[in-house]
């Protein structure tokens, strides 16, 4: 059990490296959603069901939709 | 250089904050005001679930404290593009048959789910603000599969407008019914387990899910708005 | 087996402040403003993992009554999923907000880049 969330928190912590690192705005979006999924997982294994319901609702659907129309409007390469 | 120092600096935080998180202990327990809502939850309010009890009803004056900052956020949007200069239409290819059919298939099951969440919120997990934002979802789903179809924005406004509204009134009619504070909870509580039962608590969060789907749809037609 | 025990106890709190030091990496060096708001939003997810992990109580369950009696002898505290459960719809709020305040800057500036945007002066 504890292998779980060693891997699940190991996974989620590259994902936010690799956000910072990725010179493709579409690619750290998208980095950005994989840590708020995980992080829902993670939520859910604490006994939250109700954060981990609001955590995958609107981190990892609503905020990268935002995001992505953000970026649609603006440039997409980091210079 | 800029980055070795912000490393430095973060490094000497790091230690200072691992030095405090040390004394913390994972998985005893720490506070005597979660037991009290867990014991006395289920008849002073009447649901089932307690985190809702405790966000509606024993800490009701925070969640309109954050209705109103999702308001001004709402509010902001609408204002600052408001007058930006809007470039040419291009011309939006239609979506396949099967892409709008599909989409136009989906979007009342899901509203349907999104509202099942948020009325059956203090019997379950779930509530307004979930359900509100799987409502916001399938209206995110209309734009990107049936392209050229907008949410027509006063009717958003309204809806939006009056949910707030309802949660103020419920709030006034318990501060003047019953007992000396706001949002007391006058309705009678009921059958445990039962639909209609915890009082006020399904009305207050039926209010909160027109809202923060209504706003968040809001939100999203504001940005995307190319002409 | 010491560094067993060392891991499950404290890899929550580990993998909640390494977000929130990354999440304040990318404020701090990064020049593109969407990037900065990326590591805003990081920086979020991190704190709520944190509050939440420090309601949690040994062998507790989630604080949901049922109908049918299955033995439930503790829970985890309910008061920080309620704080948990506000923050994350502020969070959604604000970086709404700060995305469109960056539509307007490029309309105005042309760039992204807050090197170029500070030479500027107008």
């Amino acid at each position: 059990m504890i292998f779980i969330v060693l891997f699940l928190i190991i996974v989620m912590l590259a994902a936010a490296v690799s956000a910072s690192i990725f010179k493709d705005l579409m690619n750290a979006v998208i980095a950005s959603c994989l840590v708020s999924l995980i992080a829902s997982i993670l939520f859910f294994l604490l006994q939250a069901p109700d954060v981990a319901m609001a955590e995958a609702a609107i981190g990892a659907a609503l905020i990268t939709a935002v995001f992505v129309i953000a970026i649609r409007r603006t440039k997409r390469y980091e210079e | 250089m800029r980055r070795i120092i912000s490393i430095i600096i973060l490094a000497i935080v790091a230690l200072g904050i691992a030095l405090c998180v040390i004394n913390i202990p994972f998985g005893a327990s720490k506070t005597k005001v979660g037991n009290y809502y867990i014991e006395k939850g289920r008849e002073q309010t009447g649901a089932a679930n307690i985190v809702t009890s405790v966000v509606v009803n024993y800490r009701g004056f925070d969640t309109l404290g954050e209705v109103t900052v999702l308001f001004v956020a709402a509010i902001g949007v609408s204002t600052v593009l408001a007058t930006l200069k809007k470039k040419t239409k291009k011309e939006v290819e239609p979506a396949s048959l099967v892409l709008s059919t599909g989409c136009r298939f989906l979007f009342p099951l899901i509203l349907f789910f999104g509202a099942y969440i948020f009325i059956y919120g203090h019997l379950s997990p779930g509530g307004g603000f979930q359900g509100g934002a799987v409502i916001a979802s399938a209206f995110l789903l209309t734009y990107l599969g049936c392209r050229g179809k907008r949410i027509s924005e006063k009717r958003s406004k309204i809806t939006e407008s009056l949910s707030g509204l309802v949660f103020i009134v419920v709030g006034l009619i318990g501060l003047a019914v019953g007992g000396h504070y706001f949002l007391y909870n006058f309705l009678p509580k009921g059958v445990l387990f039962s639909l209609f039962s915890a009082g006020i608590i399904p009305l207050i969060y039926i209010a909160i899910g027109f809202k923060v789907g209504s706003e968040i749809a809001g939100i999203i037609d504001k940005l995307v708005e190319e002409s | 087996m010491n560094f067993m025990n060392f891991i499950s106890n404290y890899i929550y709190y580990i993998g909640a402040f390494g977000l929130v030091f990354i999440g304040i990496y990318i404020i701090l060096v990064k020049r593109n403003l969407i990037k900065v708001i990326i590591g805003l939003s990081i920086l979020d997810t991190g704190v709520n993992l944190f509050l939440i992990s420090v309601g949690y109580i040994s062998k507790g369950t989630a604080p949901i009554f049922s109908k049918i009696d299955i033995g439930i002898t503790s829970m985890v505290d309910p008061v920080p999923q309620a704080l948990v459960l506000t923050a994350i719809v502020i969070g959604v709020a604000v970086l709404a907000l700060a995305l469109s305040l960056a539509i307007r800057l490029y309309h105005h500036y042309g760039t992204l880049n807050l090197r170029k945007i500070k030479e500027q002066r107008w």
